[in-house]
C-alpha cells in the first residue's frame, strides 16, 4: 500500500478503510464512488415527492441488508422481521410522546428488547432443531402474535394507532427527529451506508467466514470446531438490532403506528423482495434490489395515475410478479446476473 | 504409555440394530491405526461417536485422559480431534483458500494470520495453485485433499480419516498414502483411518483393527492381521493380500 | 357461565374444526406427497369462496350444490400449477418453492382485493338462520351441513388413497421417489394429480366455510397460517392427524374466543404451533422423520 506517512489521528480508521475495500477492483469502487456522490446531491435536485420515494428506497436499501445478514451470511430464512421493526417503532414512539426521549435514546433502549427478542427466536429455533421452512413459520408466528398483541394494548392506543406530535418547527431538529423529508433523506442514507460498512466488515471477519461456513453446510462446519449455536445466534440477533433502527426511523418519519400495518406479514415481505430480487448474501443485492423494486414500482403508479385508474394493490400483484420472475427466471438475483454482464468482479461476497 | 485415544466397550445401538457392541480399543500418540471391515460392519459409526457426531448408549471415550463420549462435533474439535467425511463434504461454494482459512480460524483469530497459515497448509497438500478455485469445481482427489487440509488447519492432534482413499486412482491413492505419512512423521500427527484400500493400509497402518457386525474381531500388526483366520474369513478372502 | 354455553361453543368449534380440518389434510397430502410447502393454501381456498359468493349472487345457487363444480375448477388449477410451474422447482433448494408460493400468495391475494375490493362479502343462505336443537344443544344448521360435508369429503379422500390403484400409486410416490419411477410410474403426472387433489380439498373447504364466515381478500393469508398450524401441530405427512389438528384447532379457537376477546383468539393457535414446534416437532400423530 502507499507508504507510511507521518502518524496522524486518521491513520487506524484509514486502514480500516482501506482494508476493507482493497480487494474489490477499480470498476467496483469506481461505482460506489459514482452512487455515493449522485445519493448526496441528489435532494438539491428533484422535488419532494421523489425525495420521498427515494427515502423508501433507501429504507428498504437499509432492512434489506440487515435481513441479509440473517438469511444470506448465516442462512436462516426470516419471514417475521417485521417485528423487530415494530418493536423499534413503537418503544422509540412512547417514549418520546409519553416521556419526551429522544429517538437515539430511546434507540439505547430498543436495542436490548430488539437483541431479546431475536434472542428468544434464534434459541427457541437452534436449541430444538427447527429449521428451515418450519424456521419461517415460526417467525411469522411470533410476528402475527406481535401484531395482535400490541392491537390489544391499551398503553400504546391498541389498534387505534398512536399518534407522535408532529411540532411546527421552522427548522430540522436531528435530534429528535422532527423535520422536513431533506433531513430524514440523510439520515437513512446515513443509515444504508453504515450498514453496508458494517456488513462488509462483517464479512470480512472471523465471524463473517464462521457464518458462511454454516450457510454452506451446518455439519461440516461444526465438525471444524464452529459453535454453530452461538454463531447463529449472532446472526439473528445482529439482524435484529439493525431492523429495530428502521423502526425507530419508521415511527419518526410517518408520525403514525398502528399494530396492524406495522407488525403485517406484508411488511415482513417486503423487507425480504429486496435482498431476494437483487441476490441473498451478495453485498450489493439488497441496495440493487431495493432500488429496482421501488422505482418500478414509482413507474407502475405514476403510469396508472396517467390513464386515470386507481388500483389499491396493483403495487403488491406487481411486487408478487416481480418475486415470480426472479425467482424462477433469476434465482440467485439481479445482481449477479449484472454484475457479470457489466463485468464488475466482487471477490467471494 | 497412557494412550492418545482408549475406547472401552463402546456400544450404539439404532431400533433394533446394535451397529457397535462393546468395542475397546487404544491408540498411542503418533500412531497410525486403521479400522478395517465389511461393509456395514458400524466403523463410521464408530467414527461418528468418537468425532462427536453421535452420542454413545454405552461405554466410554477418553482423549489425552479427558472422557469426550457424548460431546457435541465442535467441542470435540476444539479438544484436538479433527476429521474427513465419508462422502466428501467441502465448503462447495467457498474458494478452496476460503474452505481452509475457516478451519484455520479455529484457533487463529486474525484473518490474515489464518490466510498466511491457510496458505502453508495448501502448500504442503499440493493445493496452493487452486486456492482461488471455486472447491466444488475441484476433482475428487483435489476436493479430498482440501478437506484433510481444512482438518489439518484446526491444528488436530488426531485426524480421523474416514474412507479418505475411496474413488482414488492408485497413483492418487500413492500420493495421499505419502502425504500422511509424512504428516505422521514429521509433525506426530496421530492418525486415525477407516479404509478398504488394503494396499494403502499395508502402506501405512503401524496397528489395525477389524470390525464385523460390530464386534472387534482382531487387533494387532497389519502382517498379523492378514493371516488371522477370523478376518480372512470374514472380510479378506483366502487371496493373499 | 353455564356449562350448556361452553358446550355449544365446543360443538360448534367442533363442527368448523371438521372444515378446517379438511383445509389442512390438502395441505397435509402436498407436503406429504410432493413435498412441497403449500405457501398459497389460504389464497387457493379464498378463490373457492369467492367463486361460492359470485355464484351465489349470480345463480342463487347453494354452496353445497356447487359444492362439487368448485371443487372441480380448483382440481385443474392445482393440477395446472403443479404441473406448469411447480414441477422444475423439485430439484431446486426449498427456499425456493416456498417463496414462488410466496409470491404466487402475494399476487392472489391483492388480485382478489383489486376484483373484489376490501369490504366483507356473505353467503345468506335460506337456512341460515336455522338451528337444530336437542336439550341443551343448540347448533347452527350451517355449521352442521358444512361440518357434515367435510366429514364425506374426507372419508372419501380416505378411500380413494386407500382404494383407488391411482392413489396408491400416489402413496408409492410419497414413499419412495426413486422407487416409483424405477417402477414405471410417471410421477410427474402423479405429483400434478396429487396437488390437484390437494387443490381440490381446499377448494371444498372454502365452499363449506362460506356457510360459516364473512370473506375478504385478507382471509387467505390467515387460514394458510391457520392451515400450517394444523399441519403441523397433527403430524406433517399424516391425514388423520391434519383431521385431528384440526378438531383441536376448532375447539381451541372457539373456547378461547369465549373466554378471552374473540379478536385474540388465533393468538392460542399460535402459541400451539410454538409449543409443538419445540416439544414435539413432529405432531401428535406425525412419523418422528423431522
Amino acid at each position: 500500500m502507499a507508504a507510511k506517512t507521518s502518524a496522524s489521528f486518521a491513520d487506524p480508521f484509514i486502514r480500516i478503510a482501506v482494508s476493507l475495500f482493497e480487494d474489490l477492483s477499480r470498476q467496483t469502487i469506481a461505482l460506489l464512488g459514482i452512487l455515493l456522490a449522485s445519493l448526496l446531491i441528489v435532494p438539491w435536485l428533484v422535488n419532494d415527492y421523489l425525495l420521498t420515494v427515494l427515502i423508501v428506497v433507501l429504507y428498504f436499501a437499509f432492512t434489506g441488508q440487515a435481513w441479509n445478514i440473517m438469511m444470506g451470511f448465516a442462512g436462516q430464512l426470516s419471514l417475521g422481521h417485521a417485528i423487530y421493526v415494530g418493536l423499534g417503532a413503537y418503544i422509540a414512539a412512547v417514549l418520546f410522546a409519553r416521556f419526551g426521549i429522544a429517538p437515539w435514546i430511546g434507540f439505547l433502549a430498543v436495542i436490548p428488547v430488539a437483541a431479546a427478542c431475536g434472542a428468544t427466536i434464534g434459541f427457541l429455533a437452534f436449541r430444538f432443531r427447527v429449521a428451515g421452512v418450519y424456521f419461517a413459520i415460526l417467525t411469522i408466528a411470533f410476528a402475527e402474535f406481535a401484531r395482535i398483541g400490541f392491537d390489544h394494548l391499551d398503553y400504546v392506543n391498541a389498534s387505534a394507532g398512536l399518534f407522535l406530535p408532529v411540532a411546527q418547527y421552522a427548522r430540522n431538529d436531528l435530534w429528535h427527529l422532527r423535520g422536513n423529508p431533506t433531513m430524514f433523506y440523510y439520515v437513512i442514507l446515513a443509515a444504508a451506508a453504515f450498514a453496508f460498512v458494517v456488513c462488509r466488515a462483517l464479512l470480512k471477519s472471523r465471524i463473517g467466514y464462521f457464518w458462511l461456513a454454516i450457510r454452506e453446510d451446518e455439519q461440516a462446519a461444526r465438525a471444524a470446531g464452529i459453535d454453530t449455536f452461538r454463531y447463529k445466534m449472532a446472526a439473528v440477533m445482529i439482524s435484529a438490532v439493525v431492523t429495530s433502527f428502521a423502526g425507530v426511523f419508521y415511527a419518526f418519519f410517518y408520525n403514525n403506528l398502528f399494530p396492524e400495518q406495522v407488525f403485517n406479514i406484508s411488511r415482513s415481505i417486503e423487507i425480504i423482495l429486496g435482498p431476494i430480487i437483487g441476490g441473498i448474501g451478495t453485498l450489493f443485492g439488497p441496495i440493487l434490489g431495493a432500488f429496482v423494486l421501488t422505482g418500478l414500482a414509482e413507474l407502475l403508479n405514476a403510469a396508472m395515475a396517467a390513464i386515470g385508474f386507481d388500483l389499491p394493490g396493483a403495487k403488491q400483484v406487481f411486487y408478487g410478479i416481480c418475486l415470480l420472475l426472479v425467482v424462477v427466471a433469476l434465482p440467485e438475483g439481479v445482481w449477479p446476473w449484472l454484475a457479470r454482464r457489466i463485468g464488475v468482479s466482487g471477490r467471494r461476497q | 504409555m497412557t494412550a492418545l485415544l482408549s475406547l472401552e466397550r463402546v456400544s450404539k445401538r439404532f431400533r433394533g440394530l446394535l451397529a457397535v457392541d462393546g468395542v475397546s480399543f487404544a491408540v498411542s500418540a503418533g500412531d497410525l491405526f486403521a479400522i478395517i471391515g465389511p461393509n456395514g460392519a458400524g466403523k463410521t459409526t464408530l467414527f461418528n461417536m468418537i468425532a462427536g457426531a453421535i452420542v454413545p448408549d454405552q461405554g466410554s471415550i477418553n482423549f489425552a485422559g479427558e472422557p469426550i463420549g457424548g460431546l457435541p462435533a465442535d467441542a470435540v474439535c476444539r479438544r484436538g480431534i479433527a476429521r474427513t467425511f465419508q462422502i466428501v463434504r467441502p465448503f462447495p461454494a467457498l474458494t478452496v483458500e476460503d474452505n481452509v482459512i475457516i478451519g484455520a480460524l479455529l484457533h487463529i483469530r486474525d484473518v490474515g494470520k489464518a490466510r498466511a497459515r491457510a496458505g502453508d497448509i495448501l502448500r504442503s497438500l499440493d493445493l496452493f495453485e487452486q486456492r482461488n478455485r471455486i472447491a466444488a469445481t475441484l476433482t475428487l482427489p483435489d476436493r479430498k485433499r482440501l478437506e484433510v487440509a481444512r482438518a489439518l488447519a484446526t491444528e488436530p492432534r488426531l485426524l480421523l480419516l474416514d474412507e479418505v482413499m475411496a474413488g482414488l486412482r492408485p497413483t492418487e491413492s500413492d500420493r495421499m498414502v505419502a502425504i500422511l505419512r509424512s504428516l505422521n512423521r514429521d509433525n506426530g500427527l496421530t492418525i486415525v483411518l477407516i479404509e478398504h484400500v488394503m494396499r494403502a493400509v499395508m502402506a501405512l497402518a503401524s496397528n489395525v483393527l477389524v470390525l464385523d457386525h460390530g464386534i472387534a474381531i482382531a487387533q494387532g500388526k497389519p502382517e498379523a492381521i492378514v493371516r488371522d483366520s477370523a478376518v480372512v474369513q470374514s472380510y479378506l478372502g483366502a487371496e493373499p493380500v | 357461565m353455564p356449562i350448556d354455553v361452553y358446550l355449544n361453543v365446543a360443538v360448534a368449534g367442533i363442527l368448523t374444526g371438521l372444515v378446517y380440518g379438511l383445509m389442512a389434510l390438502g395441505l397435509s397430502v402436498i407436503f406429504g406427497v410432493v413435498r412441497v410447502v403449500n405457501f398459497a393454501h389460504g389464497e387457493m381456498m379464498s378463490i373457492a369462496m369467492y367463486l361460492t359468493v359470485l355464484l351465489f349472487s349470480g345463480l342463487h345457487l347453494d354452496p353445497l350444490v356447487m359444492l362439487v363444480p368448485i371443487a372441480a375448477v380448483l382440481f385443474v388449477f392445482g393440477y395446472a400449477l403443479q404441473a406448469g410451474l411447480i414441477n422444475p422447482f423439485i430439484s431446486r433448494p426449498e427456499h425456493s418453492q416456498f417463496l414462488l408460493l410466496v409470491a404466487l400468495a402475494l399476487i392472489i391475494v391483492n388480485a382478489l382485493l383489486i376484483l373484489f375490493g376490501p369490504d366483507a362479502r356473505t353467503v345468506q343462505t335460506s337456512y341460515a338462520f336455522d338451528s337444530f336443537q336437542w336439550g341443551a344443544l343448540i347448533v347452527d344448521a350451517t355449521k352442521l351441513y358444512a361440518g357434515a360435508a367435510a366429514i364425506i369429503a374426507a372419508a372419501l379422500l380416505f378411500a380413494f388413497f386407500r382404494f383407488a390403484p391411482v392413489g396408491k400409486a400416489i402413496r408409492a410416490c410419497a414413499d419412495n421417489y426413486t422407487g416409483a419411477l424405477v417402477v414405471g410410474l410417471d410421477v410427474k403426472r402423479l405429483y400434478a394429480l396429487t396437488f390437484g387433489i390437494g387443490a381440490a380439498c381446499v377448494g371444498a373447504a372454502g365452499v363449506m366455510m362460506t356457510l360459516i364466515v364473512d370473506v375478504t381478500p385478507m382471509i387467505g393469508p390467515a387460514y394458510t397460517l391457520l392451515a400450517f398450524v394444523i399441519v403441523i401441530t397433527g403430524g406433517l405427512g399424516s391425514m388423520a392427524g391434519a383431521l385431528l389438528g384440526g378438531l383441536l384447532i376448532g375447539v381451541t379457537e372457539a373456547l378461547a374466543g369465549l373466554l378471552f376477546t374473540p379478536s385474540a383468539k388465533s393468538m392460542f393457535a399460535f402459541a400451539i404451533l410454538v409449543l409443538v414446534l419445540l416439544f414435539r416437532p413432529q405432531g401428535i400423530l406425525g412419523k418422528r422423520s423431522i
